[in-house]
C-alpha cells in the first residue's frame, strides 16, 4: 500500500489544483487526482480559451472597423483552424503550467477514476481507488491506478453541461461548449439555446466570426442572473449586431436533418415557431459531477445533484469535504478557488470564515462586456432595501471616447439607510476588469464615504465608478 | 438642566436588576463621588454613583424594586441652581430624547469608546468615564480594558451601523481579519442586546467563566498567549519527528484561559494528607443500604469523590471567606458553594458545576455527577452547566497520582488536586500503624486566600473527610 496523504483532492479543475497547491503549502502531504485534465474545464474547455477565440473575434471586429480609427485594414477575413489552434495553444500552455505548480509545490497527481471506498475513522485513514482511464493520457511523473489512503478527502469534481431529454447533445449537430469551443469551419447559422454566460459568450463570438445567430431563452430576460436595466441595454446591443433573440420562448422540439437542425420553439404567447440552423448550442445550465464517487455507499448528503456543504467544505461525514461547482452555485471558478482555500485552512485549523456568496463577481466576456457583484437594484429591493442608485454613462468618460467605446453603464447601487454598498453592475469595454474595484470595497465593507474619498486616476474608465457612486448621491459632475 | 439617572448594566447581558437600596433621600445634596443606590442582579451587587453635582430631586423608583429593565429613568438630579421641585416635574419626561444629543457630543476620536446615553450611563460606577469632556470624576477608575485600549478597529460599515444602533463598538468581539469588526458582528451583538450599554467589564468577571474572559484581542490563533513561536518550535526538531495536529476550540480555550490564570491569579499550594478509612466505612455502609430502583439497580453508588465534592462545599460556607473569588476591583462573596469538577474527555476536558453543593446530598451530588461526567464526555453539556463555580475539585487517584498541584479555572479561586486513597504507615499515638491516606493539595488565588484563610479551609476540608459523618447532617 502506498503511505497515508494528509489531503487527497479529487479533480485537478481550479478548484481542485488551488486547493491541492494551498494544502501543500500548510505542510500537507497532498495528492490531487484527475481523470482527463489538469485544469479542468475552467483551464481546457471554459473559461480560457473561450477568451482566447473571443479575443480573435474582437481584433476582427476592429480590423472591420479599423477606419473608425483612422487606420485602413482591406481584406480582413479569418482562418477558423488557426483561430481554434491559438485557443488551444493557450490552454495547452496554462494546462502545462498547472503541472508545473503541482510539482513545484510537492503535490503527487494521480491519473484515473476515483472512488472514495471510506473515510477517516479513529487512526485509519480513508480510502479511495483510484481506476485507469481511456480519456487522457496521463502527464509526466504521474502515479497510476491503485489504492490510495488519505486521512482528509476533498471532492472537487465539478460540473458537467445539462442535457435537456429530446435535445441530447450528439457532437456533430447538437453543441455544448466542448464542441463549440472547436470548430472544424465557422457554422452559417446557429441557434443558442440558453441565455447565461456561457450561451451568450458563444452567441457573440459566432456573430462577430459572420453566423446567423439566435438566441432562445425561457425566462423573460437574457442573461438571467443580471441586472434588470444591464441585461435590457445588453439585448439592445446584440439585436443591434444582429443576433435574434427570443426571451420567454421554449425549445419543445429539435429535429436533425442532412445539414440543419429544425427547432421547434414555443413562445410566452403559446404560439410556436419553427428556426433552422446548421448548428444548435445547449448552454442550458451545469450540473454537477456527483456520480460513481460512492457517495450514496457513504451516505454523503446531496441536494439537486450538488453535494451539501456547511460553507466551509465539511460534508455531513466526517473527513469528506466537497468544494467549487459540486458543492453548489454559483458554479463559477474562482468561488472554486476560494471554497478550496477556506475548506484546507480550516482542516488546518486556521480562523476561517464560510465564503459571503453575496460578494461573489460575475462576468460575461461578450461585447459589449457585462460584470456584477451584489444584488440586482430588484433583488435589493426585494429584500427590503430602500435603494440609492447611482448611474454613469460610458458616453461621460473621457477615455472611453477615446477608445472608440462611448456605450455602457456603471450602475451602483446603495441601502439609503447605512450606506452598504449592496451591488453593482456594468456593461461595456473593459467592465470586467473593473469590477473588482468593487469588489474590495464590499469586501472591506466601505460606504458611499469611503468610496467618494477614494481618488481615481485620471484619464481611466474606473473614474466612472467614482462617478456612479456620486451620482446615487447626487454629486456627479460629468453628466 | 436636570440629569436623569438611568438604570445601569452592570454587564454586558444584564438586562434589568433589583433596586436594592437608595443610599441618597430626594432632597440630598450629591457630591460627585457619592454612592446614590445600591443593584442588585443574580451575580452581584454594584453601587450606582454619581458623577455630577446637585440635589436628588426625585426617586423615580422605590427601593425594593425587582427586575427594572436597563436604561429605565430610577431618578432626576436637579442641576446646581435648579429648581428642585420642576426638575422633579419634567425632567424624566423624555429620557430617550436627552440621550441623543449627549451621544452626539463627544466627536473626538474616543467617542467611538463611548455609547450614546454615556451621558445617563455614567452614573453606575462600573463605568468608564464616558469622555475627556466630561470633568473626571470618581467613577472612572474601572476603565474597561477594551475601553481604555484607545482605537477600535471595524470596518466603515460597522462604524455606521453601530451608531446608528447604539451599539458599543468596544464592547463588540471583532470576526473579521485581526478582530477588525465587521457589519455582521455589530448586528450580531445588537440582536443579542450584549452591548447597549456601555460594558462594565469590571464585573465580567462576576459572569460566567466565557465572559469573564474577554479574550485578549491581540492573542495569537492558537489561543495561547505568546510563546515561542510555530517556527521557533519546529526549529527544535527533525522535520519527520512529529506530527501536527491541529488546535480545536477546546485546546484553544484551555491554552488561553489557564496560561491566563497562571499569569494573572497568583497561586500558592498547601498538602494534607487526609484519612479516610472512616470514610470508606461510611461509603461502605451508605451504598450497601442504597435502594433498588425498577430494574433492581441501586438509587445511588457513592464514590469517593463524591464525598470529597460535598466536604469541599461544606468547608466553603463554614469559611465564608473562602467562598468567594476576585472580579478586578473586588470580591464577589457567595452564600452557597458551586464546586466544579474536572472531567477528563478525549481531548480536553469539562468542568461541570454543581450548583449548591453544600446543600445538596452525597446521592444527589453523586447522580448529578453521573449524568454531567456521561454528558461531558458526549460534548452535550450547556453553557451554563460549566461556567461559573468558585472552586473545584481535580481527581487523579484513579490514576495512582499520589500528589500534584493543579492550575485555578478562572474567575474560580480555588482548586483542589486529589491524589489516590492509599494505604500507608501513619504514626499514631506514638506507634506505626496502617491507615488508607488520600494526599490533597489546594492551589489558592492569593488575591483572594491569605495563607491562613486557605489552610482553614483545607483544615475545614480534612476534618469532613476524617469525621463523614459531619456531611450527613
Amino acid at each position: 500500500m502506498s503511505d497515508t496523504y494528509d489531503i487527497l483532492v479529487i479533480g485537478a479543475g481550479p478548484g481542485g489544483y488551488v486547493t491541492a497547491i494551498r494544502a501543500a503549502q500548510l505542510g500537507f502531504k497532498t495528492a490531487v487526482v484527475d481523470r482527463e485534465h489538469l485544469g479542468g474545464i475552467c483551464l481546457n474547455w471554459g473559461c480560457i480559451p473561450t477568451k482566447a477565440l473571443l479575443r480573435s473575434a474582437e481584433i476582427y471586429h476592429y480590423m472591420q472597423h479599423a477606419s473608425d480609427y483612422g487606420l485602413s485594414a482591406k481584406e480582413v477575413s479569418f482562418d477558423a483552424a488557426a483561430i481554434v489552434k491559438r485557443s488551444r495553444g493557450v490552454s495547452g500552455r496554462l494546462n502545462g503550467g498547472v503541472g508545473m505548480l503541482l510539482k513545484k509545490n510537492k503535490v503527487d497527481v494521480i491519473w484515473g477514476e476515483a472512488t472514495v471506498e471510506s473515510v477517516a475513522k479513529g487512526n485509519e485513514p480513508g480510502k479511495v481507488t483510484v481506476k485507469e482511464t481511456k480519456r487522457a493520457e496521463a502527464p509526466k511523473g504521474a502515479k497510476g491506478a491503485g489504492s490510495y489512503s488519505a486521512k482528509h478527502i476533498i471532492l472537487a469534481t465539478g460540473a458537467r453541461p445539462r442535457a435537456i431529454p429530446g435535445i441530447e447533445p450528439d457532437k456533430k449537430q447538437i453543441w455544448t461548449y466542448y464542441e463549440a469551443m472547436v470548430p472544424e469551419a465557422m457554422p452559417k447559422s446557429l441557434l443558442v439555446m440558453g441565455s447565461g454566460a456561457i450561451g451568450i459568450e458563444f452567441a457573440s463570438f459566432y456573430r462577430t466570426m459572420g453566423a446567423e445567430v439566435t438566441v432562445v431563452e425561457l425566462l423573460p430576460q437574457i442573461l438571467p442572473v443580471e441586472d434588470a436595466e444591464i441585461a435590457g441595454m445588453a439585448r439592445k446591443r446584440f439585436e443591434k449586431q444582429g443576433i435574434k433573440i427570443l426571451t420567454g420562448a421554449k425549445v419543445t422540439k429539435v429535429e436533425k436533418g442532412a445539414n440543419a437542425v429544425t427547432a421547434t420553439i414555443e413562445g410566452s404567447d403559446g404560439k410556436s415557431q419553427q428556426i433552422s440552423a446548421e448548428k444548435l448550442i445547449s448552454a442550458v445550465g451545469v450540473v454537477g459531477n456527483i456520480e460513481n464517487l460512492g457517495l450514496e455507499k457513504l451516505g454523503v448528503k446531496t441536494d439537486r445533484g450538488t453535494i451539501v456543504t456547511d460553507g466551509l467544505g465539511r460534508t455531513n461525514v466526517p473527513g469528506l469535504y466537497a468544494i467549487g461547482d459540486v458543492a453548489g452555485p454559483p458554479m463559477l471558478a474562482h468561488k472554486a478557488e476560494h471554497e478550496g482555500v477556506i475548506c484546507v485552512e480550516t482542516i488546518k485549523g486556521l480562523h476561517t470564515h464560510p465564503m459571503d456568496k453575496g460578494k461573489i463577481p460575475g462576468c460575461t466576456y461578450c461585447h459589449p462586456q457585462i460584470a456584477s457583484v451584489g444584488l440586482t437594484e430588484a433583488k435589493a429591493k426585494e429584500q427590503g432595501f430602500q435603494v440609492k442608485v447611482g448611474r454613469f454613462p460610458f458616453a461621460g468618460n473621457g477615455k472611453a471616447i477615446a477608445l472608440g467605446e462611448p456605450d455602457g453603464l456603471i450602475k451602483t447601487i446603495f441601502d439609503a439607510k447605512t450606506g452598504q454598498l449592496l451591488g453593482a453592475h456594468m456593461i461595456g469595454a473593459e467592465v470586467t476588469e473593473l469590477i473588482q474595484g468593487y469588489v474590495v470595497a464590499m469586501t472591506l465593507e466601505s460606504t458611499e464615504e469611503e468610496l467618494m474619498h477614494t481618488v481615481f486616476p485620471h484619464p481611466t474608465l474606473s473614474e466612472m465608478m467614482h462617478e456612479s457612486v456620486l451620482d446615487a448621491y447626487g454629486k456627479v459632475i460629468h453628466t | 438642566m436636570p440629569i436623569n439617572v438611568l438604570m445601569p448594566a452592570l454587564s454586558p447581558t444584564m438586562e434589568k436588576g433589583n433596586l436594592a437600596k437608595w443610599l441618597k433621600k430626594e432632597g440630598d445634596a450629591i457630591k460627585s463621588g457619592d454612592v446614590l443606590a445600591e443593584i442588585e442582579t443574580d451575580k452581584a451587587t454594584m453601587e450606582v454613583e454619581a458623577i455630577d453635582e446637585g440635589v436628588l430631586a426625585k426617586i423615580v423608583v422605590p427601593e425594593g424594586t425587582a427586575d427594572v429593565p436597563v436604561n429605565d429613568l430610577i431618578a432626576i438630579i436637579a442641576g446646581e441652581g435648579e429648581d428642585v421641585s420642576a426638575a422633579a416635574a419634567g425632567g424624566g419626561a423624555a429620557p430617550k430624547a436627552e440621550a441623543k444629543p449627549a451621544a452626539e457630543a463627544p466627536k473626538s476620536d474616543a467617542g467611538q469608546n463611548t455609547t450614546p446615553g454615556d451621558g445617563h450611563m455614567s452614573y453606575a460606577r462600573v463605568n468608564e468615564a464616558p469622555d475627556a469632556a466630561k470633568p473626571a470624576a470618581g467613577g472612572g477608575q474601572a476603565a474597561a480594558p477594551a475601553s481604555s485600549g484607545g482605537r477600535v478597529f471595524a470596518s466603515p460599515l460597522a462604524r455606521r451601523i453601530a451608531k446608528q444602533e447604539g451599539v458599543d463598538l468596544a464592547a463588540v468581539q471583532g470576526s473579521g481579519p485581526h478582530g477588525r469588526i465587521i457589519a455582521r458582528d455589530v448586528q450580531e451583538a445588537k440582536a443579542s442586546g450584549a452591548t447597549k450599554a456601555a460594558p462594565a467589564p469590571a464585573h465580567q468577571a462576576a459572569e460566567t467563566p466565557k465572559a469573564a474572559a474577554p479574550a485578549p484581542k491581540a492573542a495569537p490563533a492558537g489561543g495561547a498567549p505568546a510563546g515561542l513561536s510555530l517556527d521557533q518550535v519546529r526549529g527544535f526538531y527533525q522535520k519527520d519527528a512529529y506530527e501536527e495536529v491541529p488546535l480545536d476550540g477546546m485546546r484553544k480555550t484551555i491554552a488561553k484561559r489557564l496560561t491566563e490564570a497562571m499569569q494573572v491569579a497568583p497561586h500558592f499550594y498547601l498538602t494534607v494528607d487526609c484519612e479516610l478509612d472512616a470514610l470508606m466505612k461510611l461509603r461502605e455502609t451508605l451504598n450497601g443500604s442504597a435502594g433498588k430502583d425498577r430494574d433492581g439497580k441501586p438509587l445511588f453508588k457513592l464514590s469517593v469523590n463524591d464525598f470529597v465534592i460535598k466536604a469541599m462545599g461544606l468547608a466553603l460556607t463554614r469559611v465564608p471567606a473562602a467562598n468567594a473569588v476576585w472580579a478586578e476591583d473586588r470580591i464577589l462573596r457567595f452564600k452557597h458553594a458551586e464546586v466544579g469538577v474536572a472531567v477528563a474527555i478525549d481531548g480536553g476536558l469539562f468542568t461541570p458545576v454543581i450548583r449548591r453543593a453544600d446543600e445538596k446530598t452525597l446521592s444527589a451530588i453523586s447522580n448529578e455527577m453521573k449524568d454531567f461526567a456521561a454528558r461531558a464526555r458526549a460534548k452535550k453539556l450547556k453553557p451554563e452547566e460549566y461556567q461559573g463555580g468558585v472552586t473545584s475539585v481535580s481527581n487523579l487517584g484513579m490514576f495512582g497520582i499520589k500528589h500534584f498541584t493543579a492550575v485555578i479555572n478562572p474567575p474560580q479561586s480555588s482548586i483542589l488536586a486529589v491524589g489516590a486513597g492509599e494505604k500507608r504507615v501513619v504514626v499514631k499515638d506514638g506507634q506505626p500503624t496502617v491507615a488508607q491516606v488520600m494526599t490533597c493539595t489546594l492551589s489558592c488565588d492569593h488575591r483572594v486566600l491569605d495563607g491562613a484563610l486557605g489552610a482553614e479551609l483545607v483544615s475545614a476540608f480534612k476534618g469532613l473527610i476524617e469525621n463523614p459523618m459531619g456531611m450527613l447532617v
